[in-house]
């Protein structure tokens, strides 16, 4: 075989596989962002985003994908070589933590909604220690921010494992002579960490952070459940133009907007953690 | 290669599926009905008796339209019957729907004929079932009526005060209004609000009439419990008693009736200087034109409109027949309550009943979007009300005049698109 | 004294694990809670704090007829998502980070692309393309769907692990007489096992959760998740409670039993 063609074959059924079942669809329903009245036009665009909602949804998506991402990250990242130092129970441990990677985000809202609203847990927990003498409404439009904190919640709660399981998958590729070596030299764990761990997780590190990002762009049902009408996201608008308002052009020029927005932030990622030629190990 | 190999088993094993899939039931594609329970009840007391197998399948809006529009545009499918809100209904095109003029049933309603005829000379659609927007109150509030208010006849300005009563008595802001996600609130605006205080809905949308009417509903809101923007389904809300008073659908209010009885009492909606409005929620059931039994749909339809099963969907839905029918005395409890909430509000000397929306088409959601919008700038992001209206009462005239829909009650006539004045 | 830090130490780890398994198990624990409470106790309030083993509304679905059927579904949905997406993904991982080539950059954007647009708006002109062909109501057909959502998934993961093993290791093989197909399958597999569970675990959990192209796409193949979850949120809430619990225990046993897979590699890997 030859080598030169070895990686086009390979890459040859996805390439297959995702024109026909995501690039036809795609480009259909990409044409009618385009068209308006009749012609090619940016119409489309040009309403969706001048609606008095846009900058709203905008800024809290992006607000919430910037509180979000770094706290999983970081608490992936110490579960991560958490897991790596447990001696035994390492296996149910692992496991427990990877759980939330099977709720889905519906069912997660279900659950944190339990939780903050009025007659929830998180109240009925404060009235027992008498903390509160009465119910706290947490999900009103007069506490925005614990609003925002309990999605924020809600969100690291369900989606930390999927950085989770890719990073543990990374360091157990990072071989034990590299910190037996660091060991001898005395570095400290933190050296250790911040030296071996971290570039060598690069290429993990990478994947993870892109689709959670990409992934965080596209938050909705937990913010609908929680934040109900308070907090408006641009999927959330995204689905209201498709299925309310029936404007299937508007909704694909709000969908190629966040697409935009996650091909940016996936090229600053890309390139803020290039895996360097030849330094592999 | 084991790609190969895997893929090809894979595909056998679908293809086993398939040829075991029997085809032959006719399959009720519907918006109506969708909790568990209530989906239960129309597979076995509604549906159970029908001639051929029903596979009811009820869907939220997303999924309901995307594979009805699929099989409309592939010009072939599975889907036998509609079941879906006259606004669903009025934003299909009027082709895609078979002629049900020879069917040989209708409501026995003129005024929801005409409607379902979706603005042609023949039935699109045939009503199904009906219901309304009503109040319900937990016993406990009942003692801070204000002075001299009767429950059945209450006035905007007697609510606020009794909302207020509660709130001070309470130190809880207890009445409800479901401003979730998935309320109904664009209703109250449509249908409540704005035939009480400006006997219109779109020629008196920015009227200072309409002003007041948003000065009020702001001070109803001061007693609002501040969740209502989460609240779809005030039932949960009047059970676990965070709210006392609420205004919402019937079949939305009917799991704290059915459960607790005797601890809720249901009333009419308020009126306001222009009279008691109010506004009907029709139903109704369709053919696709991609339909593969046309004959075992068309019998499904004249099914549905039988008086015993009128009576079977409204002990499933807590939704009321649109035909002829007496109605037992051992209806559940939400039913009596809404039943009689229902007719003391129709029959008021001051009742004031607004249409649904006819002729917006594919439009209709853009409308009720103008309610909402002006809902949340005025009342949640507290901006000036004229600004607002008036900033608002252009997006409503562009879809008056886009549509040529003319007015509906309770707005004077127009010669062709509705004024907003 | 570095005898008490580590000891301090040493409680501090302990007690950060003990609170992360916390964090995550309380809020499971509160679900069921309320999955075992009868109607009225759901409503109530102060919340009790322990369950009162009231079967009123798990009991509600064992009676809903085609629950079984919808598991099947499912499951089978699944487990063809799992090995299409693996099959399909894991050579472009490997090609990824093996080879450069023209286009690389621009074929890792494009498998990104087809996870940041939403797949409500794609729905359409799927369905249309799936009636038309055959594949609409089918098992397998949804399977095609679900496996691109998870193929993103599958390429990346694999992409990642691939590169963190050494070329040389595989260069090593081939000097010792290796093809480059039984390099790969000798060394390279066992090595990256792990990866491909995890990868696996994704299409799995993507598969089973996904709501909306099941609902639109399957009419008597529902699976369980487009048959009970999508009208969830309309529904009483003793029932929305039981009936997510039941969508999540499924996922919760799959985890668990492939868990040993995910890690049991650790020793070859820590070489």
């Amino acid at each position: 075989m030859n080598a030169r063609y070895l990686p086009y074959l390979l890459i040859l059924p996805v390439t297959l596989f995702l024109c026909l079942f995501f690039l036809y669809p795609f480009i259909l329903v990409a044409q009618q962002a385009f068209y308006a009245d009749g012609g090619w036009s940016l119409k489309n665009f040009q309403d969706v985003t001048s609606h008095w909602k846009f900058p709203i949804s905008f800024r809290n998506t992006m607000l919430l994908a910037a509180a979000v991402v770094p706290v999983q990250l970081a608490l992936a990242l110490l579960m991560a070589t958490m897991v790596t130092r447990m001696q035994k129970g390492r296996d149910l441990i692992l496991y427990v933590w990877t759980i939330p990677l099977g709720i889905s985000d519906l069912a997660a809202g279900i659950i944190w909604l339990a939780i903050f609203e009025q007659s929830g847990f998180l109240n009925s927990m404060m009235s027992g220690l008498g903390v509160v003498d009465r119910p706290v409404n947490f999900l009103s439009y007069q506490h925005p921010g614990i609003v925002f904190l309990a999605i924020a919640l809600a969100e690291i709660w369900r989606a930390t494992a999927i950085m989770l399981v890719i990073l543990v998958a990374g360091i157990g590729l990072i071989p034990k002579e590299y910190y037996e070596a660091a060991e001898v030299f005395g570095a400290s764990p933190w050296k250790r960490f911040t030296r071996i761990t971290l570039p060598l997780l690069r290429p993990s590190l990478q994947t993870a952070l892109v689709l959670r990002v990409i992934l965080a762009f596209e938050i909705f049902a937990v913010v609908a459940a929680l934040g109900g009408t308070l907090f408006p996201v641009l999927m959330g608008e995204t689905y209201a133009y498709q299925f309310d308002l029936l404007n299937g052009g508007a909704a694909a020029a709000m969908a190629l907007i966040i697409l935009a927005i996650s091909i940016a932030f996936t090229l600053i990622i890309m390139r803020a953690l290039r895996v360097p030629k030849g330094a592999t190990i | 290669m084991t790609f190969g190999y895997k893929f090809a088993g894979a595909a056998a094993l679908a293809v086993t599926m398939t040829t075991g899939a029997a085809q032959a039931d006719v399959l009720f594609w519907s918006t109506q009905a969708k909790p568990v329970e209530e989906a239960q009840a129309m597979r076995e007391q509604v549906l159970g008796n029908f001639q051929d197998k029903v596979d009811y399948q009820p869907n939220d809006g997303g999924p309901w339209l995307t594979r009805l529009q699929a099989e409309l545009q592939a010009g072939t499918g599975t889907i036998g019957v509609l079941g879906a809100l006259h606004g669903d209904f009025s934003a299909m095109n009027a082709d895609d729907l078979v002629d049900l003029s020879d069917i040989g049933v209708m409501s026995a309603s003129d005024t929801f004929n005409e409607l379902a005829k979706l603005g042609t000379d023949s039935a699109q659609y045939i009503p199904w079932m009906q219901a309304s927007y009503i109040m319900a109150a937990n016993k406990k509030a009942l003692e801070h009526l204000p002075e001299g208010a009767d429950i059945d006849a209450l006035t905007y300005e007697q609510l606020i005060a009794w909302a207020a009563n509660v709130h001070e008595a309470t130190g809880e802001a207890k009445f409800g209004f479901p401003a979730g996600p998935k309320g109904l609130k664009h209703r109250f605006f449509q249908g409540y609000l704005y035939p009480s205080y400006t006997d219109g809905v779109v020629r008196t949308f920015a009227s200072d009439a309409a002003v007041t009417a948003w000065e009020d509903f702001k001070k109803l809101w001061a007693h609002t419990n501040p969740a209502s923007t989460n609240f779809s389904f005030l039932q949960e809300q009047l059970l676990n008693e965070d709210v006392w008073i609420a205004f919402d659908h019937t079949s939305r209010l009917a799991q704290a009736f059915n459960e607790r009885p005797d601890d809720f009492v249901a009333f009419p909606a308020p009126a306001g200087p222009t009279g008691r409005g109010f506004m009907p929620v029709i139903a109704g059931v369709g053919i696709p034109k991609t339909a593969p039994d046309m004959d075992a749909a068309k019998a499904l339809v004249a099914h549905m409109l039988k008086p015993e099963t009128q009576l079977a969907t409204l002990r499933a839905t807590n939704f009321f027949p649109v035909v002829d029918v007496e109605l037992p005395g051992d209806l559940p409890p939400a039913v009596q309550a809404a039943g009689g909430a229902v007719a003391k509000m129709s029959g008021s000397a001051d009742a004031n009943p607004g249409l649904l929306p006819a002729g917006l088409g594919a439009k209709g959601g853009e409308f009720n979007r103008v309610f909402v919008d002006t809902f949340e700038r005025i009342v949640l992001a507290n901006q000036d009300i004229r600004t607002v209206l008036d900033d608002q009462k252009g997006a409503l005239e562009a879809i008056m005049n886009e549509t040529g829909a003319p007015c509906w009650a309770p707005d004077a006539p127009s010669e062709g698109a509705c004024p907003v004045e | 004294m570095n005898a008490e830090t580590r000891s301090s130490g040493r409680f501090l780890y302990t007690a950060s694990v003990v609170l992360l398994c916390a964090w995550v198990i309380v809020p499971l624990y509160l679900l069921l809670i309320n999955t075992l409470s009868s109607p009225e106790t759901v409503n109530s309030f102060p919340k009790p704090f322990w369950p009162e083993f009231d079967l009123g509304s798990l009991s509600f679905f064992a009676g809903f007829e085609g629950m079984l059927t919808a598991l099947k579904n499912s499951i089978l949905v699944a487990a063809m998502t799992m090995v299409m997406s693996i099959a399909i993904g894991a050579p472009a991982g490997y090609a990824l980070s093996r080879f450069d080539f023209p286009g690389k950059g621009l074929f890792r954007l494009l498998i990104l692309l087809t996870r940041a647009f939403p797949l409500p708006l794609l729905a359409l002109p799927l369905a249309v393309m799936f009636i038309r062909t055959g594949l609409d109501d089918t098992v397998f057909g949804l399977a095609l769907v679900h496996t691109t959502l998870a193929i993103p998934f599958s390429v990346l993961i694999t992409f990642s692990l691939f590169s963190g093993i050494p070329i040389e290791l595989e260069e090593a093989a081939w000097t010792l007489g290796c093809t480059r197909l039984t390099a790969f399958t000798k060394v390279v597999l066992p090595l990256i096992l792990p990866g491909i569970t995890a990868s696996a675990i994704f299409a799995f959990v993507i598969s089973w959760n996904e709501v909306f192209a099941a609902a639109v796409l399957t009419i008597e193949n529902r699976t369980l998740t487009a048959f009970l979850l999508q009208n969830l949120d309309t529904s009483p809430l003793h029932l929305k409670f039981a009936g997510g619990f039941i969508l999540v225990v499924p996922a919760l046993i799959f985890i668990f039993a492939v868990r040993k897979y995910l890690f049991a590699m650790w020793g070859i890997a820590n070489r």
